[in-house]
């Protein structure tokens, strides 16, 4: 795409002790009625980030971004911004903005008139009302479109005239509920890139919530893992899905074989897992919180396991036997369903590098299955 | 499925069409008879027009009628839009069955009630019934039918546009006035014609409220008819029928022509994304 992303220095403001959380969510809470949607929640978010809410539907996310954004007040805990306490602030004094799901057009009127809303709000002079209304036409790449009605727009251009109307106040913080959830799934991917690359231009922090995992994995800076109105993982897509810190965050992100286990030896460096339905010990290179003799689980994600139908030759290796189940092919992928001895099932992912393989595996043949000593995660709850 | 009419179905077509429209049919034939008699041809002629032009009693009526009509349906769609609004909104408060109860009743209340209870009214504060009266009388009515209009308008209503304006900035007041009303205006529109309608040809309660000098068309023709049709009155409701058949077709033409622009509009957006 373009040669800066090379160069670019790592964007890590939550590793550095000195840095200032921009947005800082203390011990919120949010009850309607006896239900808690949101359970004394905190997280810090910084400048320029893009970090994305993600759960499942219903785990209250959407409550959360709406009391970022001023509809919902917190029942207790208080949302500071750039330092000032947002708890009493209005929606329509807070320095945010908000891309609502459904988009929220006003239908009575044009796409330039959409945009130019919020600063007629402001009271921003005409000529310079004007000047930005068109920059922002430029940048979602809608100039032809700005006399159009939205009801004569198309799906994803009304997703870019709500990005645009919600970006040209220039918030201190734009919030955006499942931006892309109502666009099929190949305009969603090649918008997920616009979006970051608009994030990127115009550096405004951006607080996206999303059910789909893939695209938080794509866009974000951090992701924030929810499970019933708490935060199950804060982290990097990258320590989400190779880091996870809980069985729940392991299988939400991505597909993964876990099995249950005795820790049998916990050292520093190093622990091995006995698993609960017998079969060879694992061993993992790193080492854990749980004490030797807890339960504690392995989790392995399918694409770091490899298939063979010889054992290894080396008897260190992490290896487990068992007959193919089912064959799944997917072009790129080959994933194998594999029953074990004791009735389990792991799934393994292969890629497909060459065309075809020289001796195939099969329905019911035996194959050994194994995996490096730092692919597995344990994890302790 | 161009499936053609059976024989059963064209009968009772015909009878129902026939059952409708045949008494104004007659109503308007007779319009343009020559002879006195309302029921006896006599030959073709417009003198009941010309007859009627010169009526300053009718034409007198006919004023009255349009400005109470027009004063009640405005009074009627700002006081119809909040109670409307309340009862869309606040969805739980005390009192709130009660109050939506109220809004009903005049719906269903007969109006020879409403009519006696307004003239009571008036007559215990001592206010001189005329157009005053006959306006809060209407209004009393016609509120409830531009309430219903615009609370079934508003429960279709996506609040989220309403946060998007205050979330760019408006107050929820401003909101209200910027993109409620311009969205729900259709709904406001035949909330003002259906309580013109209905204020125009209210003879009951009109006739409890109004006061000397201030009788209403419906009502001049209702006590005119007690002394005989006369033809004049054939050729007032011919006029009356044709503005009306020509507000509707022109309303309904609009409605079309604003549809396939939309639709036209569209296609080209789809074609666009191609
Ligand atoms: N205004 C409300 N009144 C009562 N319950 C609500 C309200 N808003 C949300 N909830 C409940 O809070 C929970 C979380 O909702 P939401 O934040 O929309 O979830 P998500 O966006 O993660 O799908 C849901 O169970 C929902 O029913
Ligand atoms: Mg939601």
């Amino acid at each position: 795409m373009n040669t800066a992303t090379a160069a670019r220095v790592p964007f890590e403001p939550w590793k550095d002790p000195q840095a200032k959380p921009y947005i800082r969510i203390v011990n919120v809470t949010k009850t309607f009625g006896d239900f808690v949607a949101v359970d004394n929640l905190s997280i810090d978010i910084y400048q320029r980030e893009f970090f994305s809410l993600l759960g499942p539907s219903g785990c209250g996310k959407t409550t959360l971004l709406r009391m970022l954004a001023g509809f919902e007040r917190p029942t207790s805990g208080r949302i500071e911004l750039d330092g000032v306490d947002m708890s009493t602030v209005p929606p329509y004094e807070r320095p945010v903005n908000m891309m609502f799901q459904s988009y929220a057009l006003f239908p009575h009127m044009t796409v330039e008139e959409n945009i130019a809303f919020g600063l007629r709000q402001d009271r921003v002079p005409k000529d310079e009302r004007n000047a930005r209304v068109e920059e922002m036409l430029g940048l979602v790449q809608l100039s032809k479109f700005a006399k159009r009605k939205p009801h004569q727009l198309s799906g994803g251009q009304r997703q870019r005239v709500a990005l645009a109307r919600s970006l040209v106040k220039k918030p201190k913080m734009l919030l955006l509920d499942e931006p892309l959830g109502a666009l099929d799934k190949k305009l969603r991917e090649q918008t997920q890139f616009e979006l970051m690359n608009i994030q990127e231009q115009v550096g405004i922090t951006f607080v996206i919530v999303t059910h789909d995992q893939e695209e938080a994995m794509t866009v974000s800076s951090r992701i924030a893992v929810m499970n019933h109105g708490r935060i199950a993982q804060v982290a990097t897509p990258t320590e989400i899905y190779e880091f996870p810190n809980s069985r729940y965050v392991a299988e939400f992100i991505g597909d993964v074989n876990v099995f249950e286990g005795r820790l049998s030896e916990a050292a520093a460096d190093h622990v091995r897992i006995a698993p609960v339905g017998g079969g060879g010990e694992i061993y993992v290179d790193r080492g854990t919180s749980a004490a030797q003799g807890a339960t504690v689980w392995a989790a392995i994600r399918p694409e770091k396991i490899d298939v063979a139908l010889t054992p290894p030759t080396d008897p260190s290796v992490n290896c487990i036997e068992g007959t193919v189940w089912d064959i799944g092919y997917l072009g790129n992928l080959t994933i194998y369903h594999v029953r074990l001895a004791d009735g389990r099932k792991m799934t393994a992912a292969v890629a497909n590098r060459t065309r075809l393989r020289e001796q195939p595996i099969t329905w019911d043949d035996t194959v050994y299955l194994t995996w490096a000593p730092d692919s597995a995660v344990v994890l302790v709850s | 499925m161009t499936k053609g009419l059976t024989k059963i179905n064209l009968v009772a077509l015909t009878f129902g069409f026939a059952f409708l429209y045949i008494p104004i049919l007659i109503l308007v034939f007779f319009s343009f008879n020559e002879s006195r008699l309302v029921n006896v041809w006599g030959g073709f002629s417009l003198k009941w027009y010309g007859e009627l032009f010169r009526n300053d009693d009718l034409l007198g009526a006919a004023w009255v009628s349009l400005i109470l009509a027009a004063a009640t349906s405005t009074l009627s769609v700002v006081l119809g839009t909040v109670a409307g609004f309340v009862m869309a909104r606040f969805t739980s408060f005390r009192g709130r069955t009660l109050f939506s109860g109220m809004i009903y009743a005049p719906l269903v209340m007969p109006e020879v009630i409403t009519g006696l209870s307004l003239l009571l009214l008036f007559v215990s504060i001592d206010w001189g019934r005329g157009l005053g009266t006959m306006i809060i009388a209407h209004t009393s009515f016609c509120m409830s039918y531009v309430a219903v209009v615009v609370q079934s308008r508003l429960v279709s209503f996506d609040r989220s546009i309403e946060e998007a304006a205050q979330d760019l900035g408006a107050t929820p007041f401003k909101t209200f006035f910027v993109i409620t009303l311009p969205v729900i205006a259709p709904a406001l529109v035949s909330g003002w014609l259906l309580s013109f309608t209905l204020s125009l040809d209210n003879v009951v309660i009109t006739s409890f409220t109004s006061g000397p000098g201030w009788d209403t068309l419906p009502v001049k023709i209702f006590s005119a008819v007690k002394l005989g049709v006369k033809p004049e009155i054939n050729a007032l409701s011919t006029i009356m029928i044709l503005i009306v058949a020509v507000g509707v077709v022109v309303a309904s033409l609009i409605q079309k022509r604003a549809m396939v622009e939309r639709q036209r509009a569209e296609r080209l957006a789809a074609a666009a994304n191609e």
